[in-house]
């Protein structure tokens, strides 16, 4: 049943990508507990505008759960404690009376801040670049059904293609490392024969450019599949792993 | 051009669709074979500015570079992959007939016309269903993992409005795997160097020089700098303007500015009071509340719409002295089923919705605020297990025990009607050009193809048919015209002017330092609409909405407060801006819905219905696409009709009973 909450929000604070930040102390009085999270920060930055101070930077958009643009670092966790949950989706009954509750941005060498929770994720869209697709041009494409895929292969291809490209894995890794992000693509394109041409070429490419954009090496924490707010297996990894092997003794 | 015909009163004399000649499944073919081509050498010499990275922009953006034309791509998010197409669960339409159950191009033209209520434009409506099976060869060749049968091949399902089984789809995320399709094919070509992409940026106005677009000038929204971008031509492709309703199921960011900027600048905006509330929307709940969350229509296929057939039982579940599953079958009224036996819980979300709102209207609405249905998929459960009802809608289940905090295999989900997208917008021609030349609007942003009601599963199939195979094609018919022109500088007089109008904007807004937040005095605009230019509208009440709007639009521009400054990031500066436009926009529909005297698909004047309830249409004095010409600030714009002229198929009243 809905009711009203306190909370007691520790933020992160920060001008801009070159200043350092701070966290700073916020009270938050009579929070329904059928509000989302991010409602609750809407709210807290009504009452900052009202009190004629600057409200807290983050990034949101679809609020459902898919487009992948909110963030946050939960007390601890990347889109808070809930399982396969963004943090738009998580609701603050999940949170008791009283409750002290710690907001960060993602930390990773490769999303940079640019102020307060809001964080540079452009490095996703340069791995998808080097080669996260099919090359095929618009039009002069064969029937649909011209090549049958078998059901299993489609929905493992659609379950790897479940990313929403968040960042959360990375976020969570201690290595910062991006691999589920590029597994879950390598994986989805090289389980269907449109994206099995080009499926090592393809491993090669995106990992290299992961390398180069400073992200990390994989060492099987797992701590990405915990976090991944789609559930996106670490087996994908593996798959990864195999195309990008095939890769190098082709070299 | 079209011969008139039926008895359209209509003057129509200033507004030229330039539809093609011929007979209707021949336009489009002829069409190709006589435009105008742009060749490889002089393609390179030409940029165009595609706005927006949806589906339409994404698309448009990746073929027209593909072709060898030089683009910038702009949109307002992070990253092209987070434009709100991806938040489209239930599917693409397509004429592929793989089911054999007697689907066609034809059937798919019809079903689309009818669902519109016959207020869109035969020839644009043909096209689409013409092109509609090209986009799902595509999107399998980009590796879009379309749910399959166990032999392989493609699986479909049925949505609102049709009797045959025409939707593809990826679970419950058929816009995200489209999306990423698209934004693959993107991804491709910045990598390429192909595509300039510009990312957290926002286009604050066009630029037109001696009367054709010629470049945007566009808001950095990390620095706050004000930029200016010169192209050969512009394609705006910034979806709908849905949240000028506050509360909708379109995400934070969308925004009808780009709409409202080319409609300053002389493109007409057509049907703008033409605005979908969709029927299964997670209910409202509290003040705070920011946005909708839609459920997809794809759950009508399974689910069975219902609330109690007594009003003693709907006040004892609202007081929460009763469940639905204490009501016996008996006890309920399954009223789409009951009224509509043909179609059942599949008739079109404009009727889906009224039908709702009267059965809440009547006393008989469930949930604490009696403004709910209820959703029940105990039928098919028992029927086909509740493991095929997960792998069918497992997602979506899912989302709704997050934000509602009930199991819905084993209650039904409560569901009330929603704004959800807009048919109305930008008026274009055949070709997608705006009235300004060189100027064209793609995807939802424009006004074409669904008339005054969108089916379900067809907003996926228009982004794309735009993208991928219509503007790629017309735009060269006017680009051909252009290879003489010289990348212009941007120093000249139009953009310095346009920029300097901006920063005049931005002044004045940032120097009211009032006592209002941005987001309160956009609520007090959301509230108006829903009341008086929602789900039911009236004289009276529309008249009521203009006072009011004029009255939110004073409140605004004395007594908003944006804080921080302007050359910087500014989130609520954003936010200021867009509210401004949706104050224009909002005022555009009460209007519009003013001034059409009729109901037709989502616009359902309450003077103007059947005995039995349904949209009454006058064909006699409305057959027109609205089309609205800016007259300057502060004057009342002027009504510019373009007749919509059957020559093919012939109108009857909407029955979806039989």
């Amino acid at each position: 049943m809905e009711k009203n909450i306190n909370v007691t929000l520790k933020i992160w604070r920060q001008a801009g990508p070159k200043v350092k930040g701070e966290f700073e102390t916020y009270k938050l009085d009579n929070v329904s507990t059928d509000s989302s999270f991010l409602e609750m920060l809407d709210i807290l930055n009504e009452k900052l505008i009202h009190e004629r101070k600057e409200p807290i930077a983050f990034d949101h958009d679809c609020r459902e759960g898919i487009c992948g643009m909110c963030s946050l670092y939960i007390n601890g966790h990347p889109h808070g404690l809930d399982g396969e949950t963004t943090t738009c989706q998580l609701h603050m009954r999940r949170f008791h009376d009283g409750q002290t509750i710690t907001i960060e941005p993602w930390r990773s060498a490769a999303f940079p801040v640019i102020k307060d929770l809001m964080v540079d994720r452009g490095a996703f869209d340069k791995i998808i670049q080097a080669g996260g697709y099919v090359s095929v041009n618009t039009g002069g494409i064969p029937d649909g059904n011209a090549i049958p895929i078998s059901k299993l292969a489609a929905d493992e291809a659609m379950d790897a293609a479940s990313c929403i490209g968040c960042g959360a894995c990375a976020a969570a890794c201690k290595n910062g490392s991006a691999m589920l992000f590029v597994a879950a693509k390598v994986s989805q394109l090289a389980l269907l024969p449109q994206g099995k041409i080009e499926a090592a070429a393809r491993a090669k490419a995106m990992v290299a450019k992961m390398d180069e954009l400073g992200f990390g090496n994989c060492t099987n924490t797992q701590a990405c599949e915990a976090e991944c707010p789609k559930g996106i297996s670490i087996s994908h990894i593996a798959r990864l792993n195999r195309e990008f092997l095939s890769a190098k003794f082709k070299d | 051009m079209a011969k008139k015909q039926e008895s359209t009163t209509v003057d129509a004399t200033k507004i030229d669709a330039r539809i093609p000649e011929g007979p209707l499944a021949e336009k489009w073919s002829n069409y190709k074979a006589h435009q105008k081509l742009v060749n490889p050498s002089n393609k390179r010499r030409l940029d165009v500015i595609v706005v927006g990275t949806g589906l339409a922009g994404a698309s448009a953006a990746a073929s027209l570079a593909e072709l060898g034309f030089n683009v910038l791509n702009f949109c307002i998010q992070d990253s092209p992959r987070r434009a709100h197409s991806i938040a489209a669960q239930g599917g693409i339409n397509a004429a592929k007939n793989y089911q054999n159950d007697g689907d066609s191009v034809y059937r798919l033209f019809y079903d689309t016309i009818k669902g519109g209520d016959y207020r869109a434009r035969e020839a644009n409506v043909y096209r689409l269903a013409e092109v509609s099976n090209g986009i799902i060869d595509q999107c399998v060749a980009q590796g879009v993992p379309f749910a399959r049968e166990y032999g392989g091949l493609l699986d479909n399902r049925s949505f609102g409005g049709a009797q045959v089984s025409r939707t593809f789809y990826a679970k419950g995320q058929t816009g995200q795997q489209l999306l990423l399709g698209a934004y693959s094919a993107l991804s491709r070509q910045i990598g390429k160097g192909a595509v300039k992409l510009y990312s957290r940026y926002e286009m604050l106005d066009v630029v037109v020089i001696d009367g054709r677009a010629r470049g945007i000038i566009a808001r950095n929204l990390v620095s706050g700098k004000i930029e200016r971008f010169f192209a050969h031509a512009v394609v705006i492709g910034t979806g709908g303007y849905g949240n000028t309703f506050f509360l909708s199921t379109n995400a934070m960011g969308s925004n009808g500015s780009a709409a409202v900027q080319i409609y300053k600048k002389g493109a007409y905006f057509a049907n703008p009071a033409y605005a979908q509330i969709h029927p299964t929307c997670i209910p409202v709940h509290g003040e705070s509340q920011s946005k909708l969350t839609l459920m997809s229509e794809s759950l009508r296929n399974d689910g069975r719409i219902w609330v109690p057939k007594k009003k003693e039982d709907a006040e004892a579940i609202r007081a929460g002295k009763k469940k639905a599953t204490d009501l016996s079958e008996e006890e309920r009224d399954y009223y789409l089923e009951r009224r509509y036996p043909a179609f059942g819980n599949l008739v079109p979300r404009d009727v889906a919705s009224r039908a709702a709102k009267e059965r809440c209207d009547a006393g008989y609405g469930v949930g604490n605020t009696g403004l709910a249905v209820y959703l029940d998929f105990s039928t098919s459960i028992n029927r086909l297990g509740e493991n095929t009802i997960r792998e069918r809608y497992g997602n979506l289940f899912q989302m709704y025990e997050k934000i509602v905090d009930e199991n819905p295999y084993n209650t039904p989900m409560m569901i009330y009607p929603a704004i959800h997208y807009t048919m109305g917008g930008i008026w274009v021609d055949y070709e997608l050009q705006t009235s300004i030349k060189g100027l064209f609007c793609i995807g939802e942003a424009n006004f074409s193809d669904h008339g005054a009601n969108r089916l379900g599963a067809s907003a996926l199939m228009q982004g794309l048919a735009d993208g991928y195979f219509v503007l790629p094609y017309t735009i060269q018919n006017y680009l051909a015209d252009q290879i003489q022109v010289p990348r212009l500088s941007t120093d000249l007089p139009e953009f310095s002017e346009a920029e300097k109008a901006i920063h005049t904007k931005i002044e004045k807004i940032m120097k009211i330092q009032g006592d209002k937040s941005v987001d309160s005095i956009h609520r007090e605009l959301g509230l108006i609409m829903w009341d008086f230019v929602g789900m039911g509208r009236n004289k009276a009440g529309l008249e009521t909405a203009l006072e009011k709007i004029k009255a939110v639009r004073h409140e605004f521009w004395t007594k908003v407060y944006v804080p921080g400054v302007n050359a910087d990031m500014n989130v609520e500066l954003e936010k200021a801006l867009r509210l401004a436009d949706f104050i224009e926009i909002g005022e555009l529909m009460a209007r519009d819905a003013l001034m059409r005297e009729e109901s037709c698909g989502g616009h359902f004047r309450e003077e103007y219905q059947t005995p039995e309830g349904e949209a009454l249409r006058n064909d006699e004095d409305f057959s027109f696409a609205s089309c609205w010409k800016f007259a300057g600030e502060g004057n009342e714009p002027e009504l510019l009709k373009e007749a919509l002229d059957y020559e093919f198929i012939h109108r009857q009243q909407r029955n979806y009973k039989a």
